[in-house]
């Protein structure tokens, strides 16, 4: 009986298969890139907010504290969105009468709420708490970035779990020395950053990486 | 239809199925029909989840503050003075007042260049009026506004105050010592011309 197939389908059988496997790979690496990708994530995405805010002047070039207007900070789990009235403190007398910040003035007028786009958004089930990253040392620009330089509002970093998850399990990496620093837009990690941040989760009484990656501590 | 192809349809819608209930579920377990902090509301009319509070009543806690109320007239002062205190006080003067009152409290922060009312100097040596106002005085004006300046009791709460006077004590006296009063480490350290001030 003569051959059915020629000696080149060998090659072609065998090369079809690696490409199916390889394709299916390529696929998925396609899949898991595309979660990761601001596409999905929306980092670097700027939103559109019914009064367009810039932290690059009031943070950057006017000097305002975040604390200023994000009080409970330091306290709570949220940071706060400042009431308008916060915003009045100054524009009651500044740019009192430019149309750009009617909107600040009817809400302060008519007593309802600006409805701010929120830009950091976690899902439901993530109990994200700022007071205890603020007070054992985690700084504002290290997930926030260089709020000062941001003339609109910004996701900087991915909010992904495994990017949580890379600072639970190395904090000392990001532990800043003061309180100071902690708000600080401009800090840089020293050189000795290694071994400070070690003394500071030492004296900071920071959970081991164990209970730092442990489900319930941010899920609930 | 060949049956073969009929269950091939079969089987994918079948799994588009699964994968659109798997996406569903998802999303219900971000998006919980629960309220967080100043998230939006349909069901009140004015769409915020966070309440005011109603008429006639008070905020549960707010009584504390009764104890660090002083009135205006009185130089009372409510908490003990401490070291810690004053550097509470110096922070939190810096993230508040500084914008508008400066750093040496003369009136000449950031905010007044941008052109904000110059609210007057408290620490100036010519016009004692301020360095002599009771510490009541001081609170009033933090926690009810004066002037240009409105109300800080959303923002700054009671004790953070009264650690605020008491830095703003502090500096008052900071920039009007007599150089006879320093210790004497610090008056060698003056130029020399400035000694006999």
């Amino acid at each position: 009986m003569a051959q059915i197939f020629h000696r080149s389908t060998n090659f072609i059988s065998r090369f079809s298969l690696f490409s199916a496997v390889f394709l299916v790979g390529l696929g998925l690496v396609g899949v898991l890139g595309l979660a990761r990708s601001p596409y999905s994530t929306n980092q670097n995405v700027v939103r559109a907010q019914p009064v367009q805010f810039s932290h690059k002047h009031h943070v950057g070039d006017d000097g305002l504290d975040c604390r200023y207007c994000h009080t409970s900070v330091e306290t709570s789990a949220v940071a706060g969105i400042p009431p308008t009235k916060t915003c009045m403190n100054c524009h009651s007398v500044l740019y009192a009468d430019a149309p750009y910040l009617e909107p600040i003035r009817e809400s302060f007028r008519t007593n309802q709420s600006i409805q701010w786009v929120k830009v950091h958004r976690l899902p439901d089930f993530v109990y994200f708490n700022h007071s205890i990253h603020v007070n054992k040392g985690v700084g504002c620009s290290t997930c926030h970035g260089s709020v000062n330089q941001m003339p609109l509002m910004f996701q900087a970093s991915p909010l992904l779990m495994e990017w949580c998850l890379d600072c639970h399990r190395n904090p000392e990496k990001v532990l800043r020395a003061t309180k100071e620093d902690v708000f600080d837009m401009n800090w840089k990690a020293p050189e000795d950053q290694a071994k400070l941040g070690k003394q500071f989760a030492i004296e900071r009484k920071i959970r081991t990486t164990a209970e730092l990656t442990s489900c319930s501590t941010c899920h609930r | 239809m060949t049956s073969a192809s009929r269950s091939l349809l079969a089987a994918c819608a079948a799994m588009l199925w699964v994968f659109a209930g798997g996406c569903q579920i998802r999303q219900d377990m971000a998006d919980q029909p629960k309220n967080r902090p100043l998230s939006p509301s349909p069901f009140f009319d004015d769409g915020r989840s966070e309440r005011p509070l109603l008429e006639n009543t008070v905020a549960r806690g707010s009584i504390a503050d009764d104890d660090l109320f002083v009135p205006k007239e009185s130089n009372a002062f409510p908490l003990p003075l401490t070291p810690e205190l004053l550097k509470r006080g110096q922070e939190r003067y810096k993230i508040f007042c500084s914008p508008c009152h400066g750093i040496q409290g003369d009136g000449n922060g950031m905010i007044v260049m941008r052109g904000m009312k110059r609210p007057p100097s408290f620490t100036d040596p010519h016009d004692p009026r301020l360095r002599q106002v009771p510490n009541g005085y001081l609170y009033d004006v933090v926690t009810n506004g004066f002037g240009a300046m409105l109300s800080y009791s959303a923002q700054v709460p009671a004790t953070d105050r009264w650690a605020i006077i008491a830095y703003v004590r502090a500096l008052q006296l900071s920039r009007n010592a007599p150089a006879s009063e320093l210790p004497p480490d610090v008056r060698d350290k003056l130029p020399k011309g400035d000694s006999a001030k």
